[in-house]
């Protein structure tokens, strides 16, 4: 991979101290959430990590106003707060909803729908570390196939896939819906930028790795990142209007293994599980690439060095079926 | 008699200077009117039987230009609480209305707002819990929700929702807790009732816009509702606690002024009706109020000294205003129209539990009636009178009234030939 090179904000509005674990995916998203968007936001944190992330009481880490609410209501509170800002006239306040991926996946997916429904002005972001972590490791509806935790243990892990929320949003129509990574920080706040400039409900989904909770070394949470991408695990790409698909970068192509491997989580795994998931990650880019237009299969949301053409993918993808065929 | 009815007459009622116009509404449209009138910025609510009309009017309020407000169609109960807790975090005047399950779904929220401390106003239509499924009047949805740190009106009239509602602004953001104002399914809901508008200009008079005293605001970032541990949790209760103990006085005052104002007045926490010589008191709440006037007045012109207690306000409970009846009376019955399984009805719970401590303690008398929509006629309060003027003492815990089972010997309690033993009161 080449060196990449771009300027992050430079104004740091999350204050260190916080109580995030070495290596959380979820904290860099705050900390580029807040560098995107400045100190003219509010968050709204239903329970997840972040509920105790922030810092207790009297500490607050986030550097903006923060309203802690109950576990299935981001959606619902962000709406109210952001109605609320605008009756009393406060038109460039920016409302973000930040949610794991129990409150997102799960409890909080009827008013998450609802206000994806309602295209409410707000941003909602999902901190995806597949699991129920701040709990202590429960499966949720975003755990991948195979993974142990606490509720699916090795001897019998997740026997189901993660659920696609991105398919389930895109259907919703909103006008903008992203995914992100905290290995490509420019990428993030980029969406989140063009995000804060579109009018009505924006959804980004961040991949977030979580040492303790996946069972690897602080340090690689950036590499685990990057191959959860180049595997195809974790496209990066947005939508528009549910229906406009633009991949963000395009994927090396690496085997699923090298990724799994990585991480404790899947240490039971046998090969014949992890072909089994290579050919689901396959089979959903197959899919994913089906909708990508042809013209715009990669689209970076900031002009930086667009790497290889489209149609190589669609060709490979092309190929891959006809081979099936 | 200190038995002054609020309900239109009062001191001026719909002829007062105050009045706007007069307009016949049901019980619902006078809470969506109310809303209006007190210039409300933000409503978020979904549909449930017998509170649709409610949002209904207040659509068609919002619509027509005629209140600037936000109002959000949410996908849930859960989510109206929600929006409500977020606008009013953001410092502006939040409403929904709701009934029964609804409620029952916003538990967790009802908590939320109030550990919050944020002045959010909710009607709620009383009916009955499922299942099965009733749609008509009980109490027992609301009351489940008494110890989430609402403040709970109960209404009588159409006219007395309406001044609630507006009188529930001035108290809610006066202590920073939410109030929850509930009438009685279809027997309020849907009745239709002469209702004074007051003028808009002596509303804002009354209930100035919001001035909240903590908010989000970007100038001034801090985090609400965060973790807080062992060392510091029990104070926050105790502020909670004692806002809610505040709230008495806050109430009374903000009655009075409103009366005032508007020439209106409904007591406070209760209102007494036929009390001052009376013997025996039946105390109850909502509509049931109005039919036992009608009982009082028939019994009084029979000479029993009997009287009413209406219980408006369940939280904060009229703990002072509870002992100072039992003070001077020989029994007190209680019609609750609510059942706390394994336990009795939860307003006879409540007052025996005021009397406790009390100087003077009558023989309380705890009755149920009236659940699901069964109607509560002038008789069944008849019936509680008899058994009050018959009994010395309650032959049990609960007395249920107007139970199938036993309604093949009625009339269960006959009244006595004569007032015989009971004083008969002067003037009747």
């Amino acid at each position: 991979m080449g060196q990449i090179k771009f300027q992050l904000p430079p104004e740091e509005i999350l204050a260190p101290g916080h109580f995030a674990c070495p290596g959380c995916g979820g904290t860099l998203t705050m900390r580029y959430l807040l560098k995107a968007l400045g100190r003219k936001t509010v968050v709204v944190i239903p329970a997840c990590c972040w509920s105790v992330i922030d810092g207790p009481v009297p500490y607050s880490a986030a550097g903006v106003p923060v309203f802690h609410t109950a576990f299935e209501t981001a959606a619902s509170t962000a709406c109210g707060i952001k109605a609320g800002l605008e009756s009393q006239g406060d038109h460039e306040t920016t409302v973000v909803a930040f949610a794991g991926d129990g409150g997102t996946f799960d409890i909080g997916f009827q008013a998450l729908s609802g206000a994806a429904e309602r295209n409410e002005d707000f941003m909602y972001i999902c901190y995806d570390n597949e699991a129920y972590m701040n709990t202590g490791i429960q499966r949720s509806s975003a755990t991948p196939f195979g993974a142990w935790t606490t509720t699916t243990p090795a001897e019998s892990p997740k026997a189901e896939n993660k659920k696609n929320m991105v398919e389930i949003l895109a259907a919703h129509r909103i006008p903008y819906l992203a995914t992100a990574s905290v290995a490509y920080p420019d990428d993030m706040i980029a969406k989140i930028q063009k995000a804060h400039d579109i009018h009505g409900f924006r959804f980004i989904h961040v991949f977030s790795p979580c040492p303790p909770g996946w069972k690897f070394e602080p340090e690689d949470s950036i590499k685990i990142s990057r191959m959860a991408i180049e595997s195809k695990v974790f496209p990066l790409l947005e939508i528009f209007n549910g229906v406009d698909y633009r991949l963000s970068r395009e994927p090396a192509g690496t085997p699923v293994t090298d990724y799994i491997k990585m991480q404790g989580r899947f240490r039971h795994l046998g090969e014949k599980q992890i072909e089994q998931i290579q050919t689901y990650v396959d089979e959903e880019w197959e899919r994913l690439v089906r909708k990508l237009a042809p013209e715009q299969h990669l689209h970076q949301p900031e002009s930086r060095v667009a790497s290889k053409a489209a149609k190589v993918i669609l060709a490979k993808s092309q190929s891959r079926k006809g081979a099936t065929s | 008699m200190n038995g002054k009815n609020g309900n239109n007459s009062g001191n001026g009622g719909l002829l007062h200077p105050s009045v706007d116009k007069v307009l016949v509404i049901e019980g619902t449209h006078a809470a969506s009117y109310a809303v209006k009138l007190a210039r409300v910025q933000v409503i978020a609510a979904y549909p449930i039987t017998p509170q649709t009309s409610v949002v209904e009017k207040l659509s068609e309020i919002v619509s027509q230009g005629d209140l600037a407000a936000k109002f959000i169609k949410v996908e849930s109960e859960h989510s109206a609480m929600a929006c409500c807790i977020g606008s009013s975090i953001s410092g502006a005047r939040a409403f929904t209305a709701t009934s029964s399950q609804g409620l029952a779904l916003m538990h967790e929220l009802l908590h939320w707002a109030a550990g919050s401390r944020l002045p959010i106003v909710m009607v709620n239509v009383n009916r009955a819990m499922a299942p099965p499924w009733s749609i008509y009047v009980d109490h027992n949805d609301s009351l489940s929700q008494r110890d989430t740190g609402w403040l709970q009106f109960y209404a009588e009239s159409n006219q007395e929702v309406m001044d609630t509602v507006l009188q529930a602004y001035k108290i809610a953001e006066t202590v920073s807790l939410p109030i929850m104002i509930n009438l009685d399914a279809f027997v309020l809901s849907h009745t239709s009732e002469p209702v004074a508008i007051p003028k808009q200009e002596l509303v804002d008079e009354f209930l100035p816009a919001r001035k909240p005293s903590f908010r989000i605001d970007t100038a001034d970032p801090k985090a609400f509702g965060a973790l807080i541990g062992p060392d510091a949790y029990m104070e926050m209760r105790y502020k909670l606690y004692s806002a809610m103990e505040d709230a008495r006085a806050v109430i009374r005052d903000v009655d009075s002024e409103f009366a005032e104002k508007f020439g209106r007045s409904y007591g406070g926490l209760v209102e007494e009706y036929c009390t001052e010589d009376a013997e025996i008191v039946l105390m109850t709440s909502a509509t049931a109020v109005s039919t036992a006037r009608i009982a009082v007045d028939e019994l009084r012109s029979m000479g029993f000294p009997v009287g009413l207690v209406k219980v408006r306000a369940f939280r904060p409970f009229p703990v002072d205003e509870i002992r100072a009846i039992a003070g001077r009376v020989k029994k007190i019955g209680i019609m609750d129209r609510n059942v706390s399984f394994g336990a009795t009805g939860i307003i006879y719970q409540e007052t025996k539990a005021v009397l406790y401590n009390a100087p003077v303690r009558p023989p309380l008398f705890g009755f149920i009636a009236g659940l699901g929509g069964r109607d509560i006629t002038p008789e069944t309060i008849k019936e509680i009178f008899s058994y009050l003027l018959n009994h010395d003492e309650p032959e049990s815990e609960t007395i249920w009234i107007g139970l199938k089972s036993k309604s093949a010997k009625q009339p269960e309690h006959p009244l006595p030939q004569n007032p015989g033993g009971q004083k008969k009161s002067e003037g009747v």
